[in-house]
């Protein structure tokens, strides 16, 4: 796998470090993130992987007590987009996310899909249409769902509702998309077509994923973080971390001997 | 064993004893409680049952106690809790969703927050006081329908402030991340999410304080309803230009709780009769309001999932 020549950065995370009141979660963490790449953040739980991701949306913004320092440069304008400049609803418009619990809306599972299209003030119905089932069919959910269009999202099950979410958020053509364990709820069947949808996706867009499943990340991800307590332990191409890492810690919570 | 077993089973038996105490001194408090009310009840429709017909109903109150009727206190009635709803839940619900998704969570949010649930807790009649030096005296509103329902809206908004921040906090914040996550505005957000998963638990509290508005009494005698009332309200559909009229919210009024009021002070039996049969209305009335708050929230229970 791993791309032979250095691909284009597409974010730069620079010196960031994250505090939810005076705890701080993140310390100090600078690692790029390549355009057109899936990089995992891997990591035991805890260690402040969720966090990161939700910086890339500016997610934070939501809770009064939190607090960033550093930068995240988006480029090729590099904007920091934790920039107190930068509104967050354009970093989200731009950052689609889907959670670590799927969260679908108490509503039917065509509007959930069609939520991001409507929000942005899309009124033609023949586009909304044709975008839900495209997103839907990336998700690996229409088969499931096109009978069920108008019935209740929350009567799906969890695995269904995560793919919801993952056709939420493709909905939108995200340029990043950032995924948080997105398969922990899935059967193997589901899992391998999400991987699918990835190695898919990745020719358009630059895809960002928390996994607790370290097969998961050496099969799919270009790019490898391992964070520990907060810190960025080492990042690299992922052939070259599960291989020959160059930190004992990264040795041994891939080996399975920690963690 | 005998020996080991005895002092464990003494031990069971006697804290199963204080066990059985508690449970029937529970069952007795409750039973007291429930023969009164129902002693109270069977009273007021032994009484007033027989009373009520179709005239009772369409009748003005009279000198003869035979010809009395309802009118204009239901009317009357009606006509407050229209304009105390439509000054209670916009005020009510606008300000709840502040409190709840905009004001900053500080000393002075709960500061505000502490004072309006006191502010549920103050005897009706200073309302009415207050009512009667502001909206009487001094913007010279009249001892009229609208001055009422602005003072029973004041007196219920709180209830309505408090049950909303209630069912909009119920709500996860998972589902509002969701929509923040695509992109969605404050404003978007509550307008696509908040609102309609609250809207069964603030429909309910609107119930609940229209029923806790309609037997009012103290703050309307405050600011001067009338007790005897042989006229209706303006109509507000009228056969000349501009075809609606308004004229309604500023006539005088007397409602259910007054006209009950008034004629229990009388010294005929007769009167006391037309009386209990205005409770049971006034009872029923409250009964059905609450029945459609209960089913209202089954049916958004049964709707919301997260
Ligand atoms: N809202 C919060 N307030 C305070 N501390 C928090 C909050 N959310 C998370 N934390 C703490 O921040 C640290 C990192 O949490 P985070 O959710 O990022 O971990 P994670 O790596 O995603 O773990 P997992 O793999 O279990 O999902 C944890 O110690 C957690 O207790
Ligand atoms: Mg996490």
């Amino acid at each position: 796998m791993g791309a032979v020549t250095t691909p284009s950065i597409r974010a730069d995370v620079k010196n960031l470090n994250f505090f939810y009141g005076p705890k701080q979660v993140l310390k100090n963490i600078s690692m790029p993130i390549y355009e057109n790449r899936m990089t995992a953040l891997i990591g035991p739980s805890g260690c402040g992987k969720t966090t990161l991701l939700r910086c890339f949306n500016r997610m934070h913004d939501l809770y009064a007590t939190t607090n960033y320092q550093g930068q995240i440069i988006l480029h090729p304008n590099m904007q920091n987009i934790l920039s107190s400049e930068i509104d967050p609803m354009e970093v989200r418009m731009r950052i689609g996310m889907v959670f670590q619990k799927p969260n679908p809306f108490p509503k039917s599972i065509f509007e959930n899909v069609a939520y991001g299209l409507r929000v942005r003030g899309v009124k033609k119905k023949s586009f909304i249409e044709e975008r839900v089932v495209k997103s839907l069919q990336q998700a690996g959910l229409w088969s499931e769902a096109k009978d069920r269009l108008h019935s209740h999202a929350t009567d799906m099950s969890g695995g269904q509702q995560q793919r919801l979410c993952i056709a939420r958020a493709l909905a939108t053509e995200p340029e990043i998309l950032l995924l948080d364990e997105p398969t922990s709820a899935l059967d193997p069947i589901s899992t391998a077509h999400i991987e699918e949808l990835i190695t898919e996706l990745k020719k358009d867009i630059t895809i960002l994923m928390v996994t607790h499943n370290l097969h998961q990340a050496a099969r799919t991800a270009d790019y490898t973080a391992y964070m520990y307590l907060g810190e960025l332990i080492e990042f690299g191409l992922t052939d070259k971390i599960f291989t020959t890492p160059s930190d004992t810690r990264t040795e041994n919570y891939i080996t399975g001997r920690f963690g | 064993m005998s020996n080991q077993r005895d002092p464990i089973l003494k031990n069971i038996r006697r804290r199963k004893v204080v066990d059985f105490l508690f449970s029937l001194a529970g069952l007795l408090s409750l039973l007291f409680a429930l023969v009164t009310l129902l002693a109270l009840v069977v009273d007021l429709a032994v009484t007033g049952v027989p009373r009520i017909s179709a005239e009772f109903f369409m009748n003005f109150p009279s000198r003869f106690p035979e010809k009395a009727g309802i009118l204009s206190a239901w009317v009357g009635s009606l006509c407050v809790m229209l304009t105390t709803a439509c000054c209670a839940i916009p005020l009510g619900v606008a300000a709840g969703l502040y409190l709840e998704e905009y004001a900053p969570k500080n000393w002075i949010t709960q500061l505000i927050e502490l004072n309006i649930i006191n502010l549920a807790g103050i005897p009706s009649i200073t309302f009415g006081l207050m009512a009667l030096g502001i909206f009487v005296y001094k913007l010279e509103l009249g001892q009229s329908i609208l001055t009422a329902g602005l003072t029973l809206g004041l007196l219920v908004l709180p209830i309505i402030i408090v049950t909303t921040r209630e069912s909009v906090r119920a709500i996860p914040n998972l589902i509002r991340e969701a929509s923040y996550a695509v992109g969605a505005s404050k404003w978007q957000t509550i307008r696509y999410h908040i609102l309609p998963y609250s809207s069964g638990g603030i429909l309910t509290g609107v119930i609940i304080s229209l029923s806790r508005a309609i037997g009012e009494t103290a703050p309307l005698i405050t600011i001067g309803a009338l007790t005897f009332v042989a006229f209706l309200p303006t109509s507000p559909v009228q056969s000349v230009f501009p075809f609606v009229s308004l004229q309604w919210l500023k006539d005088p009024f007397t409602v259910l709780p007054i006209q009950m009021f008034n004629w229990l002070s009388r010294p005929q039996a007769e009167f006391h009769v037309n009386a209990a049969a205005t409770g049971i209305v006034l009872l029923l009335m409250t009964l059905v309001l609450n029945g459609v708050a209960i089913y209202i929230r089954y049916r958004f229970r049964k709707k919301m999932k997260w």
